[in-house]
């Protein structure tokens, strides 16, 4: 029986110019703010082999100029009219965001159309990038302890397509070695109108909008849309397992992926298994955090999420939930034997209550993620581009509440078994 | 040639929240807007419980992670499990200053999230066991933050500008927190979680009137008294020395740079505040052009003011190559230099002017982010009438005032540096450009 539990209601239009960019809009006059986000079907699950982190690189590249624009003028222009901008790569795409004052929609509506039409490159500006992005990576993930964990080291333990395995941010040869030329390709290739959905939210009049879209968006040309990587690789026969030494961790930490269902072609069974990554370790009132954290005190934190990036709806197959653990107080494998029991256990003994109270808390955070404009904009635009169903999101709380503790034990038993996971140990490096 | 490049009119006005304002016979300070939108609300309650005294940042530190752990009708394994069915989350932070119970809920369960949150605050028992586990736990996460450069240099700066004051201590001593017993932190409970200085702000869909009286019956027998110490201000230290973490093997070096700044409700912290913005508050800033964008040098350089009661806090960070540290230096000090020197451009200053403005709006169109600022605002001693007359104090300023502003709190001379980093590779270079101090 599906529970009662609150439902978003956001206005949801789309229209498809002719030059093949799919449009979402959410208007809500709310505040006067709107949210631009633009999807791109491309990630660094996309990358050809011996260009690792040109995804990444690339978005930034994005910012140095366009059409009509230098280097930090889009930047200085956002911001000086009280707005923000960034953009974001991710396994299966790249997006780029802005949050403005309803009065400057037109403007974020014409930066964006600007480098959709085109970006300007040059050697001096890729030379520059290359040094940010250098940095970045060293912020986050040289000069730090547990950095890329597990983003970049548990792929290459799960999978053995060049695709899914390596490393998003790059290696510094690979992104030393790009040039001009391999950015200018890249662009022609990914960054075509019909390649890209473009989701507006907030403070818009829908006849405005649309006429605005139209008017700075429609003459960039149509070209080709790629075909979609093919990610396809089959589930692991056997549990594979990896260590990395960190030097500058503190304790040993654990990651557990585990293939889940094709979050697309089988959306009720994949519900189900994000349903079950938050009863086993989704905040503290978990099974693996009272058990791990608490009664036995063999875990400093643990916690579970479906996907690489944090999002379960934001990759397609093959897909992961990892359960995430810093252990200092026990092995890797006296951790291992604690998850196998409690997967055991939640088949045998899940009932209705556990799994009503882990949706509802799981609603509340979807309904408040959805109270920033910016985010609305992001989550409509994402699910439109992988599904062409932005109103999934209002939908979602609904589908929640009709997964079954039935399902859920069955997604367990099927697919949270030793037989095909991988394990990633980062030991510190005092063990080394 | 006519620009393409599309005009932005005026923001429309954002419309100023209303709050009901509500103080209990206990002296809880109660302000509740109806902000609907989503089906939930947020809560914050935000009271005085500095105290100065030696061992207090481990002690709150432990109590932070105590407080939702149990009551004398709750385990902490219910606290999670009654949070969670209502749709709410519940979580407390602590400075020298102030303690922040924070959370949300969905709006069709607010009686139940605020009889726990109110249970919670009364009645915290701090259990033997809960809190030896939860202590072992700081223990650790204190570990993982001294093994992160930027939490090492943030300790450094603030040891460097503020001594033995409460606001020199950084990251707690692991063996203080170890020894922290829940009798210490009953009697912290006892004798400063009190409702005499405390303001509870609500932000949701909620009606605001049955709100206040939810508060009122949830937080109604909270017993009245409480005794805290307002912190000195603290005396700031201008070494004229960089201090040099030694980090051997980091390819990343990092800067930080302090000072004091204006509190909010000072007459010039409107132009302080587009001093630090053109400097270095946004991505455009002329920091974080020069060392990012021209250079290269960084992933990112910021400057900030940070709000405390005592006093403000002005911040410069940017964590660059290794090999380009003292470079990097040469271009924090060329960019002060600039604006002590030199007034800004007109545009600049509008550009920052009206960054702050769109993104104060911006940032209070959420009820987190609402409720969140107003939480600030008032524990500061300001009202909701900020949200007016801010952006108006910022309209007002000129490069005449950000030039006079800029000579007394972004002079290099009055600012102090730290730099934690390979001090083999980066000593040499940062020697040759002025006297260089070893610590930790």
């Amino acid at each position: 029986m599906p529970r009662r539990l609150p439902r978003p209601k956001l206005a949801i239009e789309r229209f498809t110019l002719p030059n093949g960019l799919r449009v979402v809009l959410n208007p809500d006059r709310s505040a006067p703010v709107v949210g631009i986000a633009v999807y791109y079907d491309v990630g660094f699950r996309s990358e050809p082999e011996g260009r690792t982190g040109f995804a990444h690189l690339f978005e930034h590249l994005m910012f140095q100029g366009s059409h009509h624009l230098d280097k930090g003028e889009a930047d200085r222009l956002i911001e000086g009219n009280g707005g923000n901008m960034n953009g974001s790569t991710h396994p299966d795409f790249t997006v780029y965001i802005s949050q403005l004052p309803s009065t400057a929609l037109e403007l974020g509506l014409f930066l964006e159309a600007d480098r959709m039409r085109g970006v300007r490159l040059t050697d001096e500006t890729l030379r520059n990038q290359i040094d940010v992005v250098k940095e970045e990576i060293n912020v986050n993930v040289n000069n730090r302890p547990y950095g890329g964990f597990p983003w970049i080291d548990l792929p290459p333990i799960m999978f053995t397509t060049f695709n899914n395995a390596h490393n998003g941010y790059g290696s510094f040869v690979d992104l030393e070695a790009a040039t001009v030329r391999d950015a200018s390709d890249f662009f022609d290739r990914y960054y075509a109108p019909g390649n890209a959905v473009l989701a507006v939210a907030g403070d818009v009049e829908m006849g405005a909008v649309r006429a605005l879209i139209e008017r700075h968006f429609g003459e960039i040309p149509a070209r080709p849309v790629p075909a979609p990587p093919n990610l396809h690789e089959p589930l692991p026969k056997e549990e594979r397992r990896g260590q990395k030494v960190d030097e500058l961790a503190p304790m040993p930490a654990t990651a557990v992926g585990y293939r889940v269902p094709d979050p697309i072609a089988e959306p009720d069974e994949f519900l189900a298994v994000v349903v079950l990554s938050e009863v086993l370790a989704g905040g503290e009132a978990s099974r693996l955090y009272q058990r791990l954290v608490k009664e036995e005190r063999l875990a400093a934190d643990v916690g579970a999420a479906v996907g690489s990036f944090g999002d379960p709806y934001e990759m397609r197959d093959p897909t992961s939930l990892q359960v995430l653990m810093w252990h200092p107080g026990a092995t890797a494998d006296e951790i291992l034997a604690v998850i196998d029991e409690e997967v055991e256990r939640l088949v045998e003994d899940l009932e209705g209550g556990e799994v009503e109270r882990v949706v509802t808390g799981m609603v509340s955070g979807h309904l408040r993620h959805l109270d920033n404009v910016l985010q609305r904009a992001m989550e409509i635009g994402m699910v439109e581009q992988q599904r062409g169903r932005a109103e999934l999101v209002n939908e979602l709380p609904g589908l929640l509440a009709e997964v079954t503790p039935g399902a859920v034990a069955d997604a367990a038993d099927r697919w949270l078994r030793k037989t095909g996971r991988a394990v990633l140990e980062v030991l510190p490096g005092s063990a080394a | 040639m006519t620009s393409v490049i599309p005009a932005v009119g005026k923001p429309r006005p954002m419309r100023l929240p209303t709050f009901g304002d509500h103080t209990l016979a206990n002296g809880l300070r109660v302000l509740v807007a109806r902000r609907p939108g989503i089906p939930r609300f947020e809560a914050r309650l935000v009271l005085p419980v500095a105290h100065g005294g030696a061992g207090e940042g481990p002690r709150l530190r432990v109590f932070t992670e105590t407080l939702l752990s149990g009551t004398p009708t709750r385990t902490s394994r219910e606290i999670a499990e009654d949070l969670q069915a209502l749709g709410g989350g519940l979580g407390s932070s602590a400075d020298a200053e102030q303690l922040v119970l924070g959370g949300s809920c969905l709006s069709v369960h607010r009686r139940a999230f605020l009889e726990l949150a109110g249970e919670v605050v009364r009645d915290a028992s701090f259990p033997a066991d809960e809190v030896a586990i939860e202590r072992e736990r700081v223990v650790q996460e204190i570990a993982l933050l001294r093994s992160q450069p930027g939490v090492v240099a943030g300790d450094a700066l603030v040891r460097r500008l503020y001594g033995t004051h409460a606001y020199g201590q950084g990251t707690p001593d692991p063996e203080a927190v170890a020894s922290v017993r829940p009798a210490a932190l009953r009697a912290l409970h006892d004798g400063r979680v009190r409702p005499g200085h405390a303001v509870m702000v609500i932000v949701g869909d909620v009606d605001v009137s049955r709100t206040i009286e939810d508060v009122e019956a949830a937080f109604g027998q909270w017993q009245a008294g409480g005794a805290f110490r307002e912190l000195g201000r603290p005396k700031v230290a201008t070494p004229s020395s960089l201090l040099l973490v030694d980090r051997p093997g980091a390819v990343q070096s990092n800067i930080r740079i302090g000072g004091r700044a204006l509190p909010r409700s000072d007459p010039e912290y409107a132009a302080l505040a587009l001093a630090v913005t053109v400097f270095g508050g946004y991505f455009t800033s002329r920091l974080n052009d020069n060392i990012r964008e021209q250079k290269g040098y960084t992933y990112g350089a910021h400057s900030r003011v940070e709000h405390r009661k005592a006093m403000a806090q002005l911040t410069v960070a940017a964590d660059v190559g290794r090999d380009v540290t003292a470079a990097s230096l040469v271009e924090v000090t060329y960019e002060l230099g600039r604006m002590v020197s030199l007034p800004v451009e007109q545009a600049e200053l509008d550009a920052a002017r009206r960054y702050l403005q769109g993104t104060m709006a911006m940032g209070v169109q959420t009820q987190a982010g609402l409720a969140s600022f107003i939480a600030t605002l008032v524990s500061a001693g300001l009202g909701v009438e900020y949200l007016r007359d801010y952006p108006a104090a910022l309209e007002k300023v000129t490069v005449d005032d950000v030039l006079d502003v800029s000579r007394r709190f972004l002079a290099p001379h009055a600012l102090t540096t730290v730099v934690v980093g390979d001090a083999s590779a980066v000593g040499p270079a940062l020697r040759a450009l002025g006297e260089v101090e070893r610590g930790t």
